[in-house]
């Protein structure tokens, strides 16, 4: 795709979003082998098989959104991508992750390391109850990371776009900071410890405009070293941060049972311009969900 | 404009009339006040009485020992006197004998308790953890001598005395494992307290660690964490001060426990600092002496009764200064 090619971009047309999220519309091009190849993925919670048959790939470097209704299975899916799942009791997952290449869910895959390299980024803003800098050097130090702390706090710290508010307080308690400032650090906890793919769980849900713009900011610079993964009820924002968006919905099937499946994925701007499915036109229409 | 008007919406019936100074509000809420709050002022006024009658009936005892004199003296010799105090009143063997099988049941049942609560919480499958957690709950139910008995019976012949002889021998050089086992003792009396403590602490550290926040432990396991990590440096930091409340309760009861340690203590009116002796708690000897008790007697048993009303505030206001000065440094939002 070419840097032009942004004129379908619904973002465009948003008055709200501003001159300075321009830049935004830019398309990287993905590049190399995938870095989640997803196939044939089903999400089994006890006899429930809340989530059937979704496949997709996710490239690197890219910003790849899920978006869709709620109880669409779009968090579910993002969780099996770092193996959170594990952590629900009851939930099995049937199908194949790969992540480059290598089967997430091999018996003798370690859930430790897969999350070590897949961090995550939840909804609400979740610092631990300790210092600013505490927070960042956590991760490290569990990890047992060699090198500077000081140094690998405050590059964490500035690569999250948070190191100006806070550096003459890296002592306060984290509590003590905004919320959006909470999801900053909890973005610059999870970058310390160097992680290829950054997942977002709906980041911004519980943050005010003005910090929500500040975090989609940051999404796009981080895009240049990490791969993310965001789910989104906001369509807008998937508009705007994302290169790529899958579309998921819920469905009934003949048993009477709701299950979330992937509609459609494909590049942002054909989404919200020219999606192939009818259901997918009606929620970006806001016609449903 | 529509010519047929719609039926005027006629006034709810039950609309209130009357000025607005008769509502049931302006009576019922200040009768409830002052009924909760004469509950409350009850018991504390229980509570002074208490105080206000023991001391006064234990006076003449402090008078002639002197209050540390009572408190640390190692000699009980009774008197048999109605009018004044003959005898020499040191409560230390009793001081001892609480502090010490309190501490030895704390030091048991706390990690314990903390170790069964993360398994019931973290650990157990779901369909075991609930039965458990009521198993453990039903024990809180069981009747203190029926520990003592069982401690008595079984468990010290059959398991600690074994046991307490093979620890002799490994560390019979260090003063509190000094010889000889003579079976009932400090440490026997102090294991079962641990075990009639544990139900209960065991409860309060699982509720505690039950509501800790679920996000901070999913933030640290995408982290990278294992789940030993997410325990001890997410689920126990904020459970802190819980725990502390949990031993404090543990320790009350330990404290003040009757029977059981009566039963397994010993009993003698002397104290040592090993393990392995024999003594009295304060309330165990309160309760062997009291029924053949002479008016001399009885006095110097208030004193006791005083001593270890004290140890126990003592011991509370302790914890207490613990948890708030750690919860300051840590910031702590839950102190």
């Amino acid at each position: 795709m070419s840097a032009s090619n942004t004129t379908a971009n619904p973002r465009d047309a948003e008055p709200g979003a501003g001159p300075d999220t321009a830049a935004h519309g830019r398309k990287r091009p993905a590049s190399g082998e995938p870095v989640f190849e997803v196939s044939d993925l089903s999400i089994v919670y006890g006899t429930n098989r809340a989530v059937r048959d979704v496949n997709l790939k996710v490239d690197p470097q890219q910003i790849t959104a899920m978006i869709g209704p709620s109880g669409c299975g779009k968090s579910t899916v993002l969780r099996t991508l770092n193996r959170m799942n594990d952590l629900i009791p009851g939930a099995r997952v049937e199908g194949r992750v790969t992540y480059h290449g290598e089967d997430l869910y091999a018996p003798e895959v370690d859930p430790i390391e897969v999350r070590r390299r897949i961090g995550m980024v939840f909804q609400k803003p979740n610092p631990f109850p300790k210092s600013i800098y505490d927070n960042v050097a956590y991760g490290p130090r569990i990890n047992g990371m060699r090198g500077n702390m000081d140094e690998i706090v405050e590059r964490s710290l500035v690569k999250a776009a948070l190191w100006e508010e806070v550096k003459d307080k890296l002592k306060d308690n984290a509590f003590a900071l905004s919320g959006g400032q909470q999801q900053r650090l909890c973005i610059a906890r999870t970058i310390a410890v160097n992680p290829e793919v950054i997942l977002m769980d709906e980041p911004c849900s519980a943050l005010d405009p003005i910090a929500t713009l500040k975090i989609e900011d940051l999404m796009y610079e981080l895009a240049s070293e990490y791969t993310i993964v965001i789910v989104t009820h906001n369509m807008q924002q998937a508009a705007r941060v994302s290169d790529r968006t899958a579309f998921f919905t819920a469905s009934v099937d003949e048993a009477g049972d709701r299950f979330g499946n992937l509609v459609e994925y494909d590049e942002t701007s054909t989404i919200f311009s020219r999606p192939a499915d009818q259901r997918t036109e009606d929620y970006i229409a806001g016609r449903f969900g | 404009m529509p010519t047929e008007a719609p039926e005027a919406p006629q006034a709810p019936e039950e609309r209130p009339r009357g000025t607005l100074t008769s509502g049931r509000g302006r009576l019922a809420d200040p009768i409830f006040k002052w009924v909760v709050a004469g509950c409350g002022t009850l018991v504390l006024i229980i509570l002074a009485l208490m105080v206000i009658r023991t001391t006064a009936e234990a006076w003449p005892v402090f008078a002639k020992e002197g209050f540390f004199g009572f408190l640390f003296g190692e000699e009980w010799t009774s008197g048999d006197s109605r009018t004044e105090i003959t005898g020499t009143y040191g409560a230390w063997p009793f001081i001892y004998g609480t502090l010490i099988t309190a501490a030895i049941a704390i030091v048991i049942a706390l990690p314990l308790s903390i170790m069964v609560a993360v398994y019931l919480t973290h650990m157990a499958p779901t369909r075991l953890a609930k039965p458990l957690s009521y198993t453990v709950e039903l024990l809180a139910a069981v009747p203190s001598v029926i520990f003592g008995l069982w401690g008595l019976h079984w468990f010290l012949p059959n398991v600690m005395r074994p046991f307490f002889e093979w620890l002799e021998g490994l560390l019979g050089w260090f003063f509190l494992f000094e010889g000889p086992v003579l079976g009932v003792g400090y440490l026997p009396a102090g294991i079962v307290l641990a075990i009639m403590i544990l139900p209960i602490m065991t409860a309060i550290v699982r509720e505690v660690i039950v509501v800790q926040p679920l996000d901070q432990q999913m933030a640290s396991y995408a982290l990278g964490s294992t789940r030993w990590e997410v325990i001890t440096k997410v689920v126990l930091p904020s459970s802190f001060s819980g725990i502390v409340a949990a031993a404090m309760l543990g320790m009350g009861r330990a404290l003040g426990e009757t029977i059981a340690v009566l039963m397994l203590i010993g009993g003698s009116q002397s104290w040592g600092a090993s393990l392995f002796g024999t003594g009295s708690s304060m309330a165990s000897h309160i309760a062997a002496t009291f029924g053949e008790a002479n008016p001399e007697t009885r006095t110097a048993l208030m004193a006791i009764g005083v001593a270890l009303f004290l140890v126990t505030m003592v011991i509370n206001i302790l914890a207490r200064v613990i948890v708030w000065r750690l919860g300051q440094t840590k910031g702590d939002a839950a102190v």
